[in-house]
């Protein structure tokens, strides 16, 4: 520090450490959930709890995150780290299981068709809740806390982080004191968006009633809970304490007397904390090198294992049909102005062919395998076409040969010339030592192909933002490459990016989720197809249907599906069920060592 | 006191019988004479003409990926190892010294030619100018930097790009923005030297025989406040190869393949227990840099000493 | 000198009020987004982060925003997290505590230590001391904080199991608890070391080369012959007039001690002041970048100006006109 000089430098290089950090940020964390309801089972999908588990009998838990927490209502949730943090005291009607299917939390039941809790129509769902549950204030948990928490969610002023889950919601109200009655705006394929997982977190109208609306903001910043713990010390962006909640409903659990969630730092130190020295029980989303991470597992003292499940994120590269050429001026990356080679469908196949899946998938070890689809997550909609498509084998030769009937023949200099434009490509992605490595990986197979690829990193806070030039959803390069996955099972709210009306332009400050500026009427056929249908078997075989044809058309490029979590825990720690479809720590009340 | 003594000549044995000579060569004849300068002088040398003619002898290309030979130890085939992917380090190294050299240098160089300019008008001439300069140095010194960096890339990089190409826009971006950032500890270290030695006796002395003010400064005050300087810049240097590589993390540097030492040692840091050698290389060479400007830096004060000779 | 102080101190405000004015159009033109952390989460449609920009008053322009802040600043309500929601005083009352039990402590050690260091260095040039301090100021600073952090973690975490490296802000400290402040022991003593190394290393380049400069080395060679005593006067003046660089240094590191030092926070999980503010910077949390950035221009401000006294103490020939 002394003289400025070098702690200015130093501070420099800390926010790319940090940046480091904060761009491993997935896009979609867990999640709403749920088939049709025909499908949904009552039975929990935990398995049963180890015997004679005694309340209080554990120490503390220590769970480590590299983001920290700043806000401790799931409804003000700036991300995973938020929304898991509130889980632990603020619970949903229920949470959803491994298969994604619903499990009771405050609900005695899952509510079905043959149940008569699903209406015919598929319109609304009628919650029964579990008798005699108490917040940790000592008070009744009723069906008006569930009603309010509507309120206060769907309220603009309020402007809850999760209002858009409850934008098909019509209406929610109480049948009777422990009953009540969702319904939605038109006949649903997913009954069980509203009030499960994460974005389902019921508050308490006692403590939020007079903070409603634009008084959200002074409203009280621990909430009271009906979960297995209650919060004792919360300081944002460090730390969080939690003790037993006393009125917890199951006289037996939980098993640790007290957990400490602590944010911050990198995921490297995380793992090492958990599988090097034991300071932690649980650390979250272990980003990190396979070379690195693999030895610390492998260790014959190491103390964790993974703990892992298929999810729906898929690690992609999206390509460009419009032109970012900064010399179009106002024109630049609107869907009008087509890419001068990345339009033709020759070239795109032979970019694809191009990627060598294997060492990327290297890289990320257990937490992610090689796949060539988009529409991922659960088996029953996972297509098998892809694997025989030709976009989907690593053939240099075929991919030049693709180039050379594409017209483009090599210049002076090695580079490509397409139709008189020199094959030039800037590949941009997020500041993250994965992702930069997987940039070299694809960078070395582009180049023998005689393409010029131009690497570019940006910090996560500009690339997801909306400012400036380097934003995703401006796309102003050629290919960018990130994480994204559908936050429900149904895979409604995903699906949707690749629609042509969700491409925007300038003049919509690029709002639209189709960033690809790929447009194909077929996919759009089918979409609406698929929108209508209520069928589960259905809407599956159109969900691979138009998986394939994203593949095949080369919108973007697959390259690993990730698991969520990924995360490091204690091997002395059991009952932890991992789920990618909502928090992972959903069950902890369960957990024991 | 000593400082009344501290302006009094100083001979070294068999100095005084020497002819005069000019500034300059005189300086060079002291400077020759200083063994760890020379040896200073000697390994950046080295450094440099390795960095520049380095990949013409090993043709190795720094980007080249083996995942057959990841991670390995230094070896005939790779002098330094590889990293994960199989890179060589050796190319790497060699390739990258270019990059961090020559931001190393230009960077400082900017901040410190800066600084010093602040500093010595602020010092000599006090009052209104002062306050004005000083106080600038207070608001850059406030400044929150990484806003002020994407703000920086927001505005000037396409331009730039534009301008003069990527490269040697880039390259001027970098060694601006890293220059403006760090001229103020120089600027406050140069006033306050300016202030202290402004007043002492020879400096009157020189005022009284019609010296003009430029003069003043820079012939008889700047060599007297060359030492904070010369350590400024020496620190300067190492740190402005690492800000180098954490620039690129910003979306304001290289693209983040080009393997430049700072770089290569951020990316090194999660393979410590496993491939030492990634990181003991580029930070050898850092150091080696650091060390070499820091000894060239003593030489050239020493031979620069205005109590040293008599002119 | 109170006269010059007065003026000094009105000339304070108006600089103030400008480096906020314009740290804050900084923070308005900037690239960055309060809600890009949200990123492609479908669960955020465009619709509700309106509303929440809206609800932030990001929809007003940056010097409406500007002046507001100014007010409520004036009145000492530096405002809302945009992130927590929490009072931007509240959070940095809440982080200043562990940079300084860190940063503090590892500044008046490294201070306490390079002074002798570099003045031993001078007067003995070229022994073997003097060749060690170099080699260990300069690998302290060619070799980046995020290095040694690891490399005492690797050794005395994972290795040793000696030392937490996961600092723990909820710890009790209290001086009549043997057992806590132990623990704050074990906790701090890595980040310390890392910062300590660091900064000494810096500082000792800057005394010694000082005090070469005001070392009249035959001067020091008949003092040396009279005797220690002697000795001692006269590194005692050498010292005195080596200070001016280094009170520049210190007024110039002190600002920086509450300023943060975000590598070695990381590193150590240590939630400062430069922890704080980089995360809030990355989530465009204007608030409490404008508070923190503040309290850091006062106290820049503030000791510049005691630097600039402390040098008439030191040199009474320097004059303020």
């Amino acid at each position: 520090m002394g003289t400025k000089i070098w702690s200015r430098a130093f501070a420099v290089a800390a926010v790319a450490g940090l940046t480091f950090a904060a761009c491993g940020q997935q896009a979609a964390p867990a999640a709403t959930a749920a088939p049709t309801a025909g499908a949904a089972t009552a039975a929990p999908a935990t398995p049963a709890p180890t015997a004679a588990v005694q309340r209080g009998a554990g120490g503390n838990l220590t769970i480590l995150y590299w983001q920290a927490v700043t806000a401790l209502i799931g409804h003000h949730a700036q991300g995973t780290k938020d929304y898991d943090a509130a889980r632990l005291v603020v619970e949903p009607l229920a949470s959803t299981g491994p298969d994604g299917k619903p499990v009771p939390a405050l609900a005695a039941e899952i509510p079905t068709k043959a149940n008569g809790g699903v209406s015919a129509d598929s319109t609304s769902i009628t919650w029964k809740l579990k008798p005699n549950v108490k917040w940790s204030d000592g008070t009744d948990v009723t069906s008006a806390d569930v009603v309010f928490t509507w309120k206060y969610v769907t309220n603009k002023e309020t402007a809850a982080t999760t209002a858009g889950v409850y934008a098909t919601v019509k209406n929610v109200e109480a049948v009777d004191k422990s009953t009540v009655k969702v319904t939605y705006a038109a006949p649903t394929s997913n009954p069980y968006l509203a009030f499960t997982a994460g974005t389902g977190q019921i508050i308490q109208e006692k403590q939020y009633k007079d903070f409603i609306g634009a008084k959200a903001k002074d409203g009280p910043k621990i909430p009271v809970g009906t979960g297995p713990y209650k919060v004792v010390q919360f300081k944002p962006n460090d730390v969080v304490t939690y003790e037993i909640n006393p009125q917890y409903r199951d006289a037996n659990k939980p098993f640790f007397k007290t957990v400490t969630f602590k944010g911050g730092g990198d995921a490297t130190s995380a793992a090492r904390a958990v599988c090097q020295t034991g300071d932690v029980d649980y650390a979250w989303n272990l980003q990190v090198e396979a070379a690195v991470l693999k030895p610390m597992i492998d260790a014959s003292d190491g103390k964790c294992k993974m703990n892992t499940a298929p999810s729906p994120n898929v690690e992609r590269i999206l390509i460009n049909r419009s032109n970012p050429a900064a010399s179009l001026g106002d024109k630049r990356g609107e869907p009008d102005q087509p890419h001068p080679f990345l339009t033709d469908l020759k070239v795109r196949q032979a970019l694809a062919m191009a990627i060598d899946r294997g060492p990327i998938a290297a890289l990320y070890g257990p937490t992610g395998s090689a796949t060539c689809n988009m529409i991922v997550g659960l088996e029953a909609y996972t297509s098998k076409n892809t694997a025989s498509m030709s976009v989907c084998k690593y053939d240099l030769a075929a991919a030049n040969k693709l180039l050379d009937e594409a017209g483009a023949a090599k210049g002076a200099d090695g580079i490509r010339v397409y139709k008189g434009t020199r094959m030039k490509i800037l590949y941009a992605t997020t500041v993250n030592p994965l992702r930069q490595k997987e940039q070299d990986i694809v960078k070395a197979s582009w180049t023998q192909l005689g393409i010029d690829v131009e690497l570019k990193a940006v910090a996560a806070g500009v690339f997801f933002g909306t400012e400036g030039n380097d934003t995703a959803a401006k796309f102003f390069f050629d290919v960018e490459m990130y994480t994204n996955g559908a936050s429900q099972i149904t895979q409604d709210d995903y699906v949707t990016n690749y629609i042509c009306s969700e491409i925007k332009t300038a003049k919509d400050k690029w709002s639209g989720g189709n960033y690809m500026r790929w447009c194909n009427k077929d996919f759009d056929a089918l979409y609406t197809q698929y929108t209508k249908e209520l069928d589960l078997a259905k809407r599956y075989e159109l969900l691979a249907k138009m998986n394939d044809m994203i593949v095949q058309d080369v919108a973007e490029i697959p390259l690993v599906n990730r698991t969520q979590p990924s995360d490091g825990i204690s091997k002395a720690l059991k009952g932890v069920i991992p789920t990618a479809w909502d928090s992972v720590l959903w069950n902890i009340a369960d957990w024991s060592k | 006191m000593a400082t009344t003594t501290a302006n009094a000549p100083r001979l070294a044995e068999g100095e005084w019988r020497r002819p005069a000579r000019s500034l300059w060569s005189d300086a060079w004849h002291h400077f020759r004479r200083h063994r760890l300068a020379m040896a200073g002088v000697v390994v950046l040398g080295i450094i440099v003409v390795a960095t520049l003619f380095g990949p013409l002898l090993w043709t190795v290309p720094y980007q080249k990926l083996d995942y057959s030979a990841a991670l390995v130890g230094p070896s005939p085939a790779h002098p330094f190892g590889t990293t994960d992917l199989g890179h060589d380090l050796f190319a790497r190294i060699l390739w990258g010294g270019r990059i961090s050299l020559a931001v190393g240098l230009t960077a400082v160089l900017i901040a410190i030619s800066l600084g010093t300019l602040v500093g010595a008008l602020s010092g000599f001439f006090g009052g209104t100018l002062d306050d004005l300069l000083m106080r600038l140095t207070d608001m850059f010194l406030s400044l929150p930097q990484l806003p002020l960096l994407l703000l920086t890339i927001y505005l000037f990089r396409d331009m730039l790009r534009e301008l003069v190409g990527p490269e040697l826009g880039i390259f001027i971006l970098i060694v601006t923005v890293v220059g403006a950032l760090t001229w103020m500890p120089t600027a406050r270290l140069v006033r306050a030297s300016f202030l202290s030695i402004k007043r002492k006796e020879f400096v009157e002395a020189a005022r009284t025989v019609g010296a003009t003010d430029r003069r003043i400064i820079v012939r008889h005050i700047l060599p007297n406040v060359m030492s904070p300087v010369l350590v400024s810049a020496t620190i300067g240097v190492g740190a402005a190869i690492i800000t180098e590589s954490a620039l690129s993390f910003l979306g304001l540097g290289f693209p983040s393949d080009v393997p430049s030492w700072g770089r290569v040692l951020y990316d090194a840091q999660n393979f410590m227990e496993i491939a030492p050698h990634w990181a003991i290389f580029p930070g050898m060479f850092i150091f080696l840099t650091v060390l070499s400007i820091n000894y060239m830096g003593d030489g050239l004060r020493d031979a620069l000493d205005p109590r040293r000779t008599q002119r | 000198m109170g006269k010059y102080l007065l003026r000094r101190l009105l000339i304070a405000i108006p600089t103030l009020l400008l480096i906020s004015m314009v740290v804050y159009a900084i923070l308005a033109l900037a690239p960055g987004d309060p809600l890009s952390q949200f990123g492609l989460d479908p669960r955020v449609p465009p619709e509700v982060r309106e509303n929440i920009r809206r609800q932030l008053g990001l929809d007003q322009p940056w010097h409406v925003r500007y002046v507001k802040w100014l007010i409520a600043a004036l009145q000492g309500d530096l405002g809302y997290s945009f992130q927590s929601r929490v009072p931007v005083s509240e959070l940095i009352a809440q982080k200043l505590p562990n940079t300084l039990s860190v940063l503090g402590v590892a500044y008046v050690l490294a201070v306490l230590l390079a002074i002798p260091i570099g003045v031993v260095s001078a007067v003995k040039r070229y022994s073997f001391f003097d060749h060690a301090a170099t080699t260990f100021a300069f690998i302290g600073f060619s070799v980046p904080t995020f290095f040694t952090g690891i490399i005492l973690i690797l050794i005395f975490s994972v290795k040793l199991h000696w030392l937490p490296f996961i600092y723990q802000s909820t710890l009790n400290v209290s001086l009549f608890d043997m057992e806590s402040i132990l623990a704050q022991l074990k906790q701090s003593i890595m980040p310390i070391t890392v910062l300590t190394l660091f900064q000494t290393a810096t500082l000792v380049r800057f005394v010694r080369s000082e005090m070469l400069e005001n070392m009249p080395l035959d001067y020091v060679r008949t003092a040396r012959a009279k005797g220690l005593q002697e000795r001692f006067v006269v590194i005692r003046h050498v010292l005195r007039n080596s200070l001016i660089p280094v009170v520049t240094l210190i007024a110039l590191g002190v600002p920086a001690i509450f300023g943060g030092a975000l590598i070695t926070e990381q590193i150590f999980r240590i939630p400062g002041i430069g922890l704080m503010l980089v995360a809030a910077i990355e989530q465009s949390d204007t608030p409490v970048v404008m508070g923190a950035t503040l309290m850091f221009s006062v106290l820049v401000v503030l000791f510049n100006i005691v630097a600039d006294l402390l040098y008439g103490v030191l040199d009474p020939r320097i004059r303020y006109d």
